[in-house]
């Protein structure tokens, strides 16, 4: 299999006076996981509609494993697996024959449809309901059974939207391990989500977007070091009252902290540099300091400080 | 812009074979849904209905012959059991696509919007033709039990051209569902038109205008039903109308069969396309 590709070229959307998407240049390419981040109505759902031929761009093509998906839908989406919104399979139909529908969509072979159906619905945890109709079906069943369909034909591409949408903790956190070990298997991922830790946990780059214009494109690591203002920031709870000149004197100096600040009595508010290795020397050197920290938990990540800075400017 | 062929392109299925399948679950989840139950209910009742008049009043009209028999069971109903499972098969077919979701299922695949269409046609008109043959063996189960097995031709000439009826209706039933996003609004449109819209249109257009209303699809059903006339019914009849004082003479005028074969073939055809036209363009927005 060739390397896994998804361009955006010069790709717009206008409805009436309101651009959708506006000009969106962006190539993805290679087995990774990418993370597509905007508010609401930024244009993230348009543009992954767009590359799955749902809608038609007003201008420019979109590409996937190098043919355009309008005019070369079935080449184009041959090898690509999606989940859009939040999809209903006919009420009638069970998993394995909503499955099999789309095994058979996808040239899956009949000798090997079975065996496929029966493991990825085993992998979304819903093996025993693979034969029980899905019209009674919860959001969150019917939203794991999406995300098989998805895995079906070893696809090389993932078009993900809010792909954890209505599922339970449990629920996202399978999803969260299913979308990571896809990634070790040449896969390309594109997922939206507007849940940071999620994008933060699962993906390796990011590509953010606004008012239908893409602000940024890179590796996570470097949107975080180029627009956030402090790095991460924890929050650590007390047993007692922090004594005076204790967070200044050493607090504030523990290496790569680069501001410690009293929220109240009994929690204070750390922010840093060096991911998670620096979050862990850090509440090493507290718990050294004797100072009573009784919890210790993230409360800002660098993903989000940048996000925040970076939409706020297109305001 | 060029692009060249992906390594992987080659192994999803034809069009024609992806129709062949979304026509196979289309109609699993047909004769599994409700409105299949619902609509051979209805046919059954209809069906009982007239068992139970034909057998307690013995209309003697009706019976006189198996050809007048046919007439009377057959020419007044059959276009309505056609009607009906065209609404009901039709009316919300591909409108459902797009307010169920279930569009976000399937046309994310490497599957051209046609073979949806086209698929889904063909499961429509499997249920509906399901649901027309057991209208069909009652009525023949009835027509043997008054005249034995003597079924006249002309029956099955207009149990065909009911059919070919059934193509057109879907045709029109589909063309509407593709205009809306929401199944009431197809289904109710697609139920105006078909249950009472066609024939107002027909009358005022032959009684008002006195032209004959060759484009309305109600008046080409009527092969269906004058087929099986002693004799065929005149193209053009002018009948006298008493009103208050004044006679007034209205036209009025019957369809030939090759005629409402091709008004019901060209239906099928020019709503079919359109519809699909305009599936095509649809967005999921």
């Amino acid at each position: 299999m060739s390397n896994p590709s998804l361009e955006a070229v010069g790709l717009s959307k206008r409805y009436g006076t309101f651009n959708a998407v506006s000009d969106l240049n962006l190539k993805l390419e290679g087995s990774k996981c990418v993370g597509f981040l905007g508010p609401n109505g930024a244009g993230k759902t348009t543009t992954l509609k767009i590359f799955t031929d749902l809608i038609r761009p007003t201008g420019g093509h979109a590409f996937i494993n190098g043919a355009n998906v309008h005019t070369s839908k079935k080449q184009a989406l041959a090898h690509v697996g999606t989940v859009i919104e939040t999809p209903e399979i006919y009420s009638s139909l069970t998993p394995r024959e909503g499955l099999s529908l789309i095994c058979a969509h996808r040239g899956v072979p009949k000798s090997e449809r079975r065996k496929k159906i029966e493991e990825v619905i085993e992998e979304v945890k819903m093996g025993e309901w693979i034969d029980k109709r899905t019209g009674k079906f919860s959001k969150g069943m019917k939203q794991r059974v999406n995300i098989a369909s998805a895995l079906l034909g070893d696809p090389s591409v993932l078009l993900l939207d809010e792909p954890t949408t209505g599922l339970d903790p449990r629920g996202m956190s399978e999803v969260r391990d299913i979308v990571k070990a896809l990634k070790s298997r040449n896969r390309l991922i594109f997922m939206s989500s507007h849940l940071l830790g999620e994008v933060s946990e699962v993906c390796d780059e990011v590509a953010m977007i606004d008012h239908g214009k893409l602000l940024v494109y890179d590796t996570i690591s470097n949107v975080t070091t180029k627009f956030s203002k402090g790095g991460d920031t924890v929050e650590v709870g007390l047993i007692r009252p922090l004594g005076a000149g204790v967070l200044e004197k050493s607090v504030a100096s523990i290496a790569n902290v680069t501001s410690a600040e009293r929220m109240d009595d009994r929690n204070l508010r750390i922010t840093f540099t060096g991911g998670l290795a620096s979050q862990e020397s850090i509440l090493s050197e507290l718990a050294k300091l004797n100072i009573g920290v009784v919890s210790y938990r993230p409360a800002i990540s660098g993903l989000e400080d940048a996000y925040l800075d970076l939409i706020k400017e297109t305001l | 812009m060029a692009k060249p062929e992906p390594e992987t392109w080659g192994e999803v299925p034809g069009s024609m074979e992806q129709a062949a399948i979304t026509t196979r679950y289309t109609f699993l989840d047909y004769i599994r849904s409700r409105r299949f139950a619902i609509l051979l209910i209805i046919m059954l009742v209809i069906s009982a209905i007239l068992t139970f008049v034909f057998a307690y009043k013995r209309p003697v009209e009706a019976l006189v012959d198996p050809l007048s028999f046919y007439s009377t069971w057959w020419g007044m109903s059959a276009t309505f059991v056609v009607a009906l499972s065209g609404i009901f098969f039709g009316g919300d077919a591909i409108s459902s696509e797009f307010q169920n979701r279930t569009g976000y299922f399937v046309l994310p695949n490497p599957v051209r919007r046609s073979s949806v269409y086209v698929g889904k046609f063909a499961a429509a008109l499997i249920a509906a033709s399901i649901i027309l043959v057991v209208f069909t063996l009652i009525t023949v189960a009835n027509g043997v039990y008054y005249f034995g097995f003597t079924v006249p031709f002309a029956f099955w000439e207009s149990a065909f051209f009911d059919w070919v009826y059934l193509l057109a209706v879907l045709g029109f039933a589909f063309l509407v569902s593709s205009s809306f996003k929401s199944g009431a609004y197809s289904i109710l449109v697609s139920a105006i038109f078909l249950l009472f819209a066609f024939s107002l249109i027909e009358s005022l257009v032959e009684d008002l205008a006195g032209i004959e209303p060759w484009f309305v699809l109600s008046y080409a059903s009527q092969i269906v039903g004058n087929v099986l006339d002693a004799s065929y019914p005149a193209h053009v009849q002018t009948i006298p109308e008493m009103f208050g004082a004044h006679v007034i003479t209205l036209t009025v005028y019957n369809v030939g069969v090759g005629e409402g074969l091709v008004i019901l073939l060209a239906y099928f055809v020019v709503t079919s396309a359109l519809g699909l036209y305009l599936f095509e363009r649809k967005e999921f927005n």
